[in-house]
Parts: C-alpha cells; sequence; structure tokens
C-alpha cells in the first residue's frame, strides 16, 4: 500500500475512535512534555551558567606568558630552558597572536595602584584597562550608564562598591568627573647615566611637575636600562557605574575599581606592579610584556589558538579544562533529567499498546476483510504502525507545546520570587530546535516502539478466523 | 494432472486438516477437481462439509495441508505470503454471506479499497470505481455508507467491490445467505451477468434449487469430500 493511501487509512481509524485515541496521545503528549520540561531546565540552566561564566571574560581567554620559570600560574615548565632560547613576548609577538584566525583581540593586562581625586578628597583605588570586546561581553548587562564612547575616551566606569565610597546615591556620580593620579615611567637610554631622563612625554596627562620623577638606572651593571617615573593626573568623566569587574586578564594584584579604556591604559603608561621585576630581571619593560591576553571568538577555538601559541614558544595558561568540565557536569545533569522525563513517556507508550491491542480486537473482522481484498501481512503491519506513528507525531508536537509552556510557567515564577528579592530577572529554561525536534523523534521512536508488538499481532491474524469473528 | 492456461483452478489430492484437542477434523480430504475459465460453480453442502474451506483455499486465504490448489496454473501452496496477497488482490474478488463491507466507509469508498490495496494510481481509481458501481446498478447510492443500504445493496456493493480490480475468478461464500427470496434471485441474476461476461464464478451454497437454476456445474460435497459432480439441469 502506497504511503498516501496508508496514512489516510490511519487517519480514518484513529478518527473513529476519536475519544481513546486522543487520550491515547494526551498520555503520550504529557510524556513529551515531561521529557522537555526537564530538558528546557537543564538547558536553560547550562545557558544561564554559561552566560554568567563567559561574561567573566575567561572562558574565551588564553594567558599568555614567555617561557620562563617565572609566569601565570598553571602554565607548563620546561625544565633546561635557557635565557635567550623563547622568543620575547614583545610588540612583534602580539602582532603575531593578532594574526591567528579566530584571535579578536590580544591586550596586556593594566592594572596599577592609583590615587583618585573626587571632590577634592583623596581615595587609593586600583585602575584597569577594559578591553572593547567587553562592550558585548555581558559584564556590563544591566549596568547603570553606558559603555565607553571610543577606545580612547577619557571615560571611567566606577566598580559600584567603590561608586558608593564616593557617593552614598552611585547612580548620582554619572555624568561627573575624577582626577586620576598617577605615575607615567619613562624608560631611560641604554647608555650608563647618573641623571634621570625627564624626556617629553607623549601621554595626554599633564605632568604635575616636569622635573620632579624619580629614576631608576643601572650604571655599570650590565643590567637593562631603567626608566624615570613622572608624576601625571587626567580628568576622567564617569559614565557609569558596574556591579562586577569583569575578567580581563589573568587577575593582578587588586580589584579593578576604576575602569577605564584599554587603549587609553596602554597610552597612559602607568608604572605598574612587576615593572620593578622586570628591571631587575634585567629586560627592558618599555619592550616586553610580563603576560598578553588573547581572547578568541567563541571558547570553543581556546584550544587550537592555545596550541598554536604554544608552538610559537610560549606559555599558555586557559580554563578550557574548567570548560569541559562545567560541559560534563551539565551534561550529566541533562541525561538524569532525560531520564526521569523520559519515564512518563514509557508509561505513554503502554498506553499506546493497550490502545492498538484494543483495536486489534475491535477490528479483527476488518483486518481479515482487508487480507481477503489483497493486504498482505506487511500492509497490515504498517498500518498499525502508521497509527502508532501519528499518535507519536501528535503526542510530541503537543508535548513539546505542553513542555515548553511549563518551562516558561517556570521561568514565570521564579522571576516573581527573584523580583520580591530585587534580584534580576533570569531565562531558566530554553527549548531550542533541536530539542523540538529531537522529542518529536524521540515520540515517534517510543510510539513505533510500542506499535511493534500490536502490528506484528495483527499482521499475524489468520484471515479465515479473522473473517468468522463477530 | 497439469492444468492448463484454460483452467481456472485446479485441486489434485487438495486436503485442509485441523487439529481441535485430541480430534483431527478433515475439513477438506482429497479433492481433486478442475474449474475451467469462464465456468459458473456452485459448491454443495450442507454445513460442515467442507465447502467454504474449499473455497478458502481456492482464494488464498489458507493453504491445503497437503495436495495442490492451482490457480491460472500457479500452486498456491508453494506461494508466500505475499504472493498470495497479490493472488487475492488481482487473481480473484471475494464475497461474503455477511457482505463485509467497512461500516465507516461509504459505498464509493468501500469499493475503492482493493484499489489502494493493488496501489492502482490514483487518477484511474474514479473511473474503475464508477464502472463497478455501474455494474451493479448502484450509481445513486455513490455516498451512502452500508448501513444506508438494504442487504441486496449491500451485496450489490461488495461484489463491485470484489470486481474492481477485474479479477478473473470470483470466489462467493453464500452470496444470497443473509438475503430474501427476491433479493436473493436478484444477486444470482447479477452473478450471471458477470459470468457472463468472462468472469469465472465459484459460488459456496447450500440451496441447492437456486443452484441448479443459475450455475451450469453443480459440486456437492460431504464430509470433506467432493461426492458428486455434473451440470446443472
Amino acid at each position: 500500500m502506497k504511503l498516501r493511501d496508508l496514512t489516510e487509512l490511519a487517519g480514518r481509524n484513529l478518527r473513529e475512535a476519536l475519544l481513546r485515541n486522543s487520550l491515547t496521545t494526551l498520555g503520550i503528549a504529557v510524556g513529551v512534555a515531561s521529557l522537555v520540561a526537564m530538558l528546557s531546565l537543564g538547558v536553560g540552566l547550562q545557558q544561564f551558567a554559561n552566560k554568567r561564566l563567559a561574561s567573566s571574560g575567561l572562558f574565551n581567554a588564553i594567558f599568555v606568558a614567555p617561557h620562563r620559570t617565572e609566569r601565570v600560574p598553571g602554565a607548563e615548565t620546561a625544565a633546561s630552558e635557557k635565557p635567550g632560547q623563547f622568543p620575547a613576548l614583545d610588540q612583534e609577538a602580539r602582532r603575531e597572536f593578532e594574526r591567528i584566525a579566530n584571535v579578536a583581540e590580544v591586550y596586556p593586562e593594566i592594572r596599577f595602584s592609583t590615587e583618585i581625586l573626587y571632590q577634592g578628597s583623596p581615595y587609593m583605588s586600583v585602575v584597569a584597562g577594559i578591553p572593547e570586546s567587553q562592550r558585548n561581553g555581558g559584564a556590563f548587562d544591566g549596568m547603570a550608564g553606558r559603555f565607553f564612547s571610543g577606545p580612547n575616551a577619557e571615560e571611567t566606569i566606577l566598580q559600584a562598591e567603590f561608586a558608593r565610597e564616593l557617593s552614598k546615591q552611585p547612580d548620582s556620580l554619572i555624568g561627573r568627573e575624577i582626577t586620576l593620579r598617577y605615575a607615567e615611567r619613562q624608560t631611560l637610554p641604554a647608555e650608563p647615566s647618573s641623571s634621570p631622563a625627564n624626556s617629553a612625554h607623549s601621554s595626554s596627562g599633564v605632568p604635575e611637575s616636569s622635573d620632579s620623577g624619580i629614576s631608576t638606572t643601572a650604571p655599570d651593571s650590565g643590567l637593562a636600562p631603567g626608566f624615570s617615573v613622572i608624576p601625571r593626573q587626567m580628568n576622567l568623566r564617569i559614565i557609569g557605574v558596574v556591579e562586577t569587574e569583569p575578567a580581563t586578564g589573568f587577575g593582578g594584584f587588586g580589584r579593578g575599581r576604576v575602569l577605564i579604556p584599554q587603549q587609553l591604559a596602554e597610552k597612559l603608561g602607568a608604572t605598574q606592579y612587576n615593572d620593578l621585576r622586570e628591571i631587575l630581571r634585567g629586560r627592558s619593560a618599555s619592550q616586553n610584556y610580563s603576560t598578553l591576553t588573547v581572547r578568541v571568538q567563541r571558547a570553543s577555538q581556546v584550544e587550537s589558538v592555545e596550541n598554536k601559541i604554544k608552538s610559537l614558544g610560549f606559555s599558555t595558561f586557559s580554563l578550557i579544562d574548567a570548560t569541559k568540565n562545567v560541559r560534563l557536569v551539565f551534561a550529566v545533569f541533562d541525561v538524569f533529567l532525560g531520564i526521569f522525563g523520559s519515564l512518563a513517556l514509557i508509561v505513554a507508550s503502554l498506553g499506546i499498546i493497550n490502545t492498538l491491542v484494543m483495536a486489534i480486537l475491535e477490528r479483527r473482522r476488518e483486518i481479515g476483510v482487508l487480507k481477503a481484498l489483497g493486504a498482505s501481512d506487511r500492509d497490515v503491519r504498517k498500518l498499525f504502525f502508521a497509527e502508532a506513528g501519528a499518535m507519536g507525531l501528535l503526542g510530541g508536537l503537543f508535548g513539546v507545546l505542553i513542555g515548553w509552556l511549563i518551562g516558561e510557567a517556570i521561568t514565570f515564577g521564579t522571576n516573581v520570587y527573584l523580583h520580591r528579592r530585587d534580584l534580576p530577572s533570569i531565562q531558566v529554561s530554553a527549548v531550542p530546535w533541536w530539542m523540538v525536534a529531537g522529542a518529536i523523534a524521540f515520540s515517534i521512536a517510543v510510539s513505533l516502539a510500542a506499535g511493534l508488538y500490536p502490528a506484528s499481532r495483527a499482521a499475524r491474524l489468520n484471515p479465515v478466523e479473522a473473517l468468522r469473528y463477530e | 494432472m497439469t492444468a492448463g492456461n484454460h483452467f481456472a483452478i485446479h485441486a489434485n489430492h487438495a486436503s485442509r486438516y485441523y487439529q481441535l484437542g485430541a480430534a483431527l477434523v478433515r475439513a477438506v480430504d482429497d479433492v481433486s477437481l478442475t474449474i475451467a475459465s469462464g465456468e459458473f460453480v456452485a459448491l454443495l453442502g450442507s454445513s460442515g462439509s467442507g465447502k467454504s474451506t474449499l473455497l478458502n483455499l481456492m482464494a488464498g486465504l489458507d493453504r491445503p495441508t497437503s495436495g495442490a490448489i492451482l490457480a491460472h496454473d500457479r500452486n498456491l501452496a508453494e506461494m508466500t505470503s505475499d504472493e498470495l496477497a497479490a493472488h487475492r488482490s488481482r487473481t480473484v474478488g471475494m464475497i461474503f454471506q455477511a457482505f463485509n463491507l467497512l461500516p465507516r466507509m461509504t459505498l464509493e469508498e468501500n469499493v475503492e479499497l482493493p484499489l489502494r490495496l493493488a496501489e492502482v494510481d490514483r487518477n484511474d481509481r474514479p473511473p474503475r470505481v464508477r464502472e463497478a458501481i455501474e455494474r451493479v446498478h448502484l450509481t445513486g447510492r455513490l455516498t451512502h455508507r452500508p448501513t444506508e443500504m438494504s442487504g441486496g445493496e449491500q451485496q450489490r456493493a461488495a461484489i463491485a467491490r470484489a470486481l474492481v480490480n477485474r479479477p478473473a475468478i470470483l470466489l462467493a461464500d453464500e452470496p444470497t445467505g443473509n438475503l430474501d427470496s427476491a433479493t436473493g434471485d436478484e444477486i444470482m441474476r447479477l452473478l450471471r451477468e458477470i459470468n457472463e461476461s468472462g468472469v469465472t464464478i465459484v459460488m459456496v451454497t447450500h440451496e441447492r434449487p437456486r443452484a441448479a437454476e443459475f450455475a451450469r456445474r453443480l459440486l456437492q460435497m460431504k464430509d470433506g469430500k467432493l461426492v458428486s459432480d455434473g451440470a446443472a439441469a
């Protein structure tokens, strides 16, 4: 029998016992709904966790250090390495990283402790550079104010805790100005010198005193040249207040409380914590970075980019293993939710078996007639399969709809609860297209499996006995 | 004996036994016969004589315990299940005492059913359905369901359904058993008309006078055996 005829006959048979078949289909729908609701919660929570983790900025980042013993924690070490054996982490290396496929951004972590002046009062704080990629990273979602207008904008976003130190109403700070005082470092010439170099600088800041700098030199020591420290200040307009500082690097000393654009931070050339250490180690810190953060477009690309950087002779560290573990935990979580959700569908499949076995008893004579008119065993089997499959398809469609509604209801209830506690809304359930397709396919598969026995029994029916059946 | 193509059905020592507990029931016992193409044969006998079992063997609804049943030179006993289904679909048409129309289908849909099973092209079906229905004079009843038709009309509908695949053989199991005398005669006249168009008819009945009036050959069965074979008076 052709598919269209089969479908028409199956549809006619299903309509014949409408109430019973509807109840059976509803049973399947409830089973599928249970499965979809469970999985939608698992997937929704996973997406929520991924989003929060992604907004931390740690999961699509690779932290690169020069290949040496002192480096970011967790980096691999070659025991027999010698100075000069590995490439320097300098501007050239940075440009090379930028050329690697899927690399979105490469930048050094800039973080320095300094003094902030607001309305004449000084505050000690940590300034951190924020790369442009953080604009859509999620960390600034829901912030008061806005993100930086440009990579060199003389603007700042304050971390909420620090903003509360400045004002009891942090949001009222937006639009006002703070003064950033910082120590600009200027590299000294290579030849030995006993006097500090007070050369002109390129910073947009204004020196408080052109000859008040402190110099570090290395006369006759054989070490790399030192640098001068020039006090400077810059006015920054407060444009936003954010609760959490996004991770832009491996995390240096202190928590960034005054956030400024990364390019501006680099341009300031402020002295950082590791500068003294770099000088003592004999490296020209103006040309070499202690670490670079390489941000890739997607977390899944971290591994390949990291391998590429390692092959260039640098030490790397990423949270790729952590993301793998997160995925593993959620995969196990989803499997358990899926199993519990499937139980209802398995119970519903018993309903299909019952309905179809009842149909065989009721339609025994009809099966005999069909066989007398030329239906093969296969035709009869296919007819019952089609009926089971149709119930599975309809049950799957309705089940997905009901499951989605349950997920939305749970999200609604959760958000009512969160709002009462003054917390932001979240989406705890998600029904992606693969779940819709998978649930319907699973529903049909379970229904067909349930139809196996009744279909086989109907196909084996002796036509002579079936025709005698009253 | 080898049956040529001019034989519609040939039974060669065909037997069909059933085991009922300890008892062996010989429903058809060593029957040999040949029915030529175009014949109108009545299988007579009392209840339990084995005539319906023999008809089921000819239809391919059942298989002989031993012996052979040949339809157009092909041994039904050696056919696969699918081949038997094809035989029932294309070579023979069946009508029953209880009509066996599907109650939820209209006359037109009932008659179309064998065409669906035979996978006849959808475009070819309507003219063939109309032709079969016209042949049994039920044109005005196309959309009627079996419950909306009389017994005679239902049996005519069943005949149309049996003829729609244009079979060479029509097997009728007590076709007038559920009908009054006048309607029964009407059906018999219709069967004779069909037979005159070249269709071989094998009819099971216990009504000897009616069989003698319409059939050309009478076969008498008793206790599973063929006890007489002769032309109708």
